[in-house]
């Protein structure tokens, strides 16, 4: 579960104020709202990345609103995927397991499995200056999904990708958040993002966020993503 | 147009002739020096106890205080290009004090500092006036200038997304600079050392005040340029200069042909 209370933030004349949300266990929520009205900044509250002035952020039952980023247990996924440019896919996705000394032998195994689900077996040597965009977006996801978080926050992953990339990688997101239970928020401005992928939908307008209807034209991941017609 | 006619425009010939100009004058500079002597002077003259001493005492001055000025960079560099704190503006020009001042200030603040009490109380530990450690402090102060200069621009281009990635994933900030920044800034740091290195090479003022010109002591390669002259030796001052050009070509082809690799 991700719980936002009363959350206010500014920076100059940009302010959010008492956003309040709540993301239920296992769902997949989307936020949408225009370029440039916070849910970047949203994400990153949640991730502890920035601190609010005022406000909760809970994961789970456990208040994380002071605690540093690495101690939340999420998956971060920029809009860019943000790769660590000298690191290959294979570090790339063992790194938090390195960072938490798992066994060279489980990092192994939970990469090759992880590289497996994600259809990136065959980039594990690459660096990330000679992937495709849509690679780049995989492999992010599963350095995300490689420590087992509870939560998984997505910045727009599907927004630079061409029509038949975005149908591809919208599926697997669908399948994983599935298969691995997790609970993710997925920030996007595409409306027939949010009517294939969410079981909720949330839009922030004005420093504030509200729930809005979801379309009954559901995406269960088990076929390829239908672009609800205009 | 075609490729060819367009790069004979009235614009691009003008810029051409200009940068032709330059070039010429460069070369023309070099070309004097190298012809007003000959090989057998220029290598008598590199073949003296104190001209080899002055050459290695530079090699190893300069790649010290290069190596100290990264060091010093990396880690002001970074708070200047990701720290957000009051005074930034302050600091960041407060910093480009050694590169504004004229060299010998330089020197003449060193020498001034080590007769305050603080300066005497260093000196008792580890003494820099007239030494070699003084000709180190000398090129370190001006080099790790141009060095902090270098890696701010480095991490202004690095993005920052991957170390909030990295903190995410389970990483403190300094594990995250340490383990996804500063790899990715290797090719700047290589930057900043040369260029603090390039720097070093060349600095005659605040070493000809603050740690003298004592030949076979603290002699270095611009001292020698400049002894060999006052006492009218003119190929040993050319073939030093001559030296010297040729360690700058070194590292700027070094600069450019390791830096693509790293």
């Amino acid at each position: 579960m991700i719980h936002l209370d009363s959350i206010a933030w500014n920076a100059g004349s940009f302010c959010l104020e008492n956003v309040c949300f709540t993301v239920p266990v296992g769902r997949y929520a989307m936020l949408m709202g225009r370029t440039g009205c916070g849910k970047t900044t949203l994400l990153e509250i949640i991730c502890g990345l920035r601190t609010p002035r005022a406000g909760q952020v809970l994961i789970g039952d456990s208040d994380m609103t002071h605690e540093l980023p690495a101690a939340r247990g999420v998956g971060y996924v920029p809009q860019d995927g943000a790769l660590f440019p000298t690191f290959t896919v294979r570090e790339q996705i063992g790194f938090a397991l390195r960072l938490r000394r798992w066994p060279a032998d489980e990092i192994t195994a939970r990469v090759a499995q992880l590289t497996d689900e994600l259809g990136v077996t065959h980039l594990l040597n690459r660096l990330p200056q000679h992937l495709s965009g849509g690679e780049r977006q995989r492999v992010a996801l599963g350095r995300a999904l490689a420590a087992n978080p509870k939560v998984l926050l997505l910045d727009e992953p599907l927004s630079a990708l061409d029509d038949e990339l975005r149908d591809d990688l919208a599926a697997l997101l669908k399948r994983v958040q599935r298969e691995h239970g997790i609970t993710v928020l997925h920030i996007t401005h595409s409306r027939a993002e949010a009517a294939t992928l969410a079981d909720v939908v949330f839009r922030l307008d004005d420093g504030r966020v509200s729930e809005v209807p979801v379309t009954s034209d559901k995406f269960d991941g088990s076929e390829s993503l239908k672009t609800p017609q205009p | 147009m075609s490729t060819r006619r367009a790069w004979l425009t009235p614009f691009w010939m003008g810029l051409a002739l200009v940068a032709g100009f330059y070039l010429a004058f460069l070369v023309a500079l070099l070309v004097s020096t190298a012809t007003y002597t000959t090989p057998h002077q220029i290598w008598e003259a590199l073949g003296t106890p104190e001209i080899r001493y002055s050459i290695v005492l530079s090699l190893i001055t300069c790649t010290a205080s290069a190596l100290l000025a990264v060091l010093l960079a990396v880690p002001v560099g970074y708070l200047l290009s990701r720290g957000r704190f009051t005074g930034k503006p302050l600091l960041d020009a407060a910093l480009d004090i050694p590169i504004v001042l004229p060299p010998m200030v330089v020197g003449l603040c060193l020498l001034i500092f080590f007769q305050t009490a603080a300066g005497k109380l260093i000196e008792h530990a580890v003494p820099f006036t007239y030494t070699v450690a003084g000709v180190v402090l000398a090129q370190f102060v001006i080099g790790a200038a141009f060095a902090v200069r270098t890696m701010r621009s480095v991490f202004d281009h690095l993005s920052s997304r991957p170390e909030d990635v990295a903190m995410t994933l389970g990483c403190s900030r300094g594990q995250a600079v340490w383990m996804v920044t500063l790899p990715a800034a290797r090719r700047g740091m290589f930057a900043a050392f040369s260029i603090a290195w390039s720097r070093s090479l060349g600095e005659f003022g605040p070493i000809l005040v603050f740690a003298g010109a004592t030949r076979m002591k603290t002699e270095v390669l611009p001292t020698s340029v400049f002894i060999e002259l006052s006492v009218g030796r003119l190929e040993a001052a050319i073939a030093v200069s001559l030296l010297m050009v040729a360690l700058a070509l070194v590292v700027l082809v070094a600069v450019r042909l390791l830096g693509e690799r790293l």
